[in-house]
């Protein structure tokens, strides 16, 4: 079962690490997203600092969304897929390897490079490492969520714009969790309930969404 | 006694069954409605506080509720359908949907328009009110995903994994926006629980019987229609069509 996992786990990321441009275009993506607020709000400081982790959360969801299309899609269109379905192994294992190495190459980026968006908005010091740490939990669970769609909407026409209107709701309370945490310690309020409830839902992900992953792509290749 | 359980799960028999029960449900909806909607718009006296406005809770609520139990129904038969197999549990999963969104979308447009009146502006970010705009999306996102798929068995195993996960959501999302509401702004607009007069009560109730029995027959009307489409090649169709000449069960 490790064996496979691992097995995926390399395979996935050495095909990412060989298509560096698609990686780099999300994490863009994201830093032009969270630099298009100053521009359109205006560049009060106050303002952008308030309204800072909310829009690098937005714009993290929003490019984590760009990205999942290419999850299950390179499989699905050459019929690696269909041979992860059909295989002895656990589908669920097979998948969970590979949202783990998408969130590698999609959702650590934008951890790392949030704290230069966070340097953007004013946010110094502690509330730019919670912002960090907030993503840290968080993106793992959009990535999960996210396949969840991706594996239903596979080989659809418009299958991403479809992609956001599915998973975007379910996202709300990540967001909400997320952004609050960094809110309120620059209120100077306790964050650990944030951080327990993120924890909650990360846990929650891992355990449940291989399996519907799982479901979702038989439904969907058979 | 043997009972056979599964002897409406098909199509063939349920079609005759729904197209018997239809006014059965439609009826005392109209009669219900008719009598709710005169109590509350002109019997009942105005609310000492809020004046006449108040009387649009008696479609408010009751589209409210109705909202959410549809989501909660359309997830039962689609963990029905994905049990048993059954194609009829996925049909009824589908034609839930349209009746679910249209009472979402009510309840989301008369809670504006009683939030001016009352709390002076048309929306605020309410927690029942952001839920309610979410779970509009959650229809939105499961009639989409059905409409792109072409293929009718893919389409409906597809769209009920997603109202599965959906309506495990639904309570996540729902407290997670009560805490960010209760966060971010104080509670000083949420509308006062005063308690209800026994009369206001006893119409919203006749109001939400009504919704039910309207939500139920209008989802067998649908169904019906779904359940022809689904099986125009079967030869049952065929048959009642030259039998009757049209298609009334």
């Amino acid at each position: 079962m490790t064996v496979i996992f691992r097995t995926i786990l390399v395979r996935e990321l050495t095909l990412g690490l060989r298509r560096k441009a698609d990686m780099l275009m999300t994490l863009f993506f994201c830093v032009i997203v969270a630099s298009m607020f100053p521009l359109a709000v205006g560049p009060e400081t106050e303002l952008l600092r308030t309204m800072g982790p909310g829009i690098i959360w937005v714009a993290a969801l929003l490019a984590s969304l760009l990205s999942l299309e290419r999850l299950f899609g390179g499989d699905y269109a050459d019929g690696t897929l269909e041979q992860m379905v059909i295989s002895s192994h656990p589908l669920a294992m097979i998948v969970f390897a590979k949202v783990v190495a998408h969130w590698l190459l999609a959702g650590l980026p934008l951890v790392l490079i949030s704290p230069l968006l966070a340097l953007q908005y004013g946010l110094d010091g502690d509330e730019g490492l919670i912002l960090v740490a907030t993503l840290l939990i968080g993106t793992p669970i959009l990535s999960l969520l996210g396949a969840v769609g991706a594996a239903l909407t596979l080989g659809l026409r418009g299958g991403g714009v479809l992609i956001s209107l599915l998973v975007l709701p379910l996202f709300v309370p990540v967001l909400i969790f997320g952004s609050a945490a960094v809110d309120d310690a620059a209120a100077g309020l306790s964050i650990e309930g944030h951080f327990s409830l993120l924890g909650a839902m990360l846990i929650a992900a891992l355990i449940l969404t291989p399996w519907a992953i799982a479901s979702a792509l038989r439904i969907s290749i058979e | 006694m043997n009972i056979n359980w599964f002897k409406y799960a098909s199509p063939a028999s349920f079609y005759p069954l729904a197209g018997k029960m239809i006014p059965w449900f439609a009826i005392p909806a109209g009669i219900l409605a008719f009598i709710g909607l005169v109590m509350g718009l002109f019997v009942l006296p105005p609310d000492f506080k809020q004046g006449e406005s108040y009387r649009i809770i008696f479609i408010h609520v009751p589209a409210a509720w109705m909202s959410m139990v549809i989501y909660l129904a359309m997830a039962f038969w689609a963990i029905v359908g994905m049990v048993w197999n059954s194609r009829l549990s996925a049909m009824m999963a589908i034609a839930l949907a349209p009746t679910g969104a249209m009472f979402c979308f009510l309840a989301l447009w008369t809670g504006a328009l009683w939030g001016k009146p009352t709390w002076g502006t048309y929306w605020v970010w309410d927690a029942r009110l952001t839920t309610q705009l979410i779970l509009l999306f959650m229809y939105l996102g499961y009639m989409a995903l059905h409409a792109a798929i072409e293929d009718p068995r893919r389409a409906a195993r597809a769209s009920g994994l997603l109202a599965i996960v959906g309506a495990f959501n639904v309570p996540i999302i729902y407290f997670s926006v009560q805490w960010w509401n209760t966060l971010h702004q104080g509670a000083s607009i949420t509308p006062n629980k005063s308690e209800m007069a026994a009369s206001m009560a006893s119409v919203m109730l006749i109001m939400a019987v009504a919704a039910w029995l309207y939500a139920i027959a209008v989802a067998l009307k649908r169904v019906r229609c779904e359940i022809l489409d689904r099986e125009r090649h079967a030869s049952w169709v065929a048959e009642l069509v030259t039998k009757t000449g049209q298609v009334h069960g």
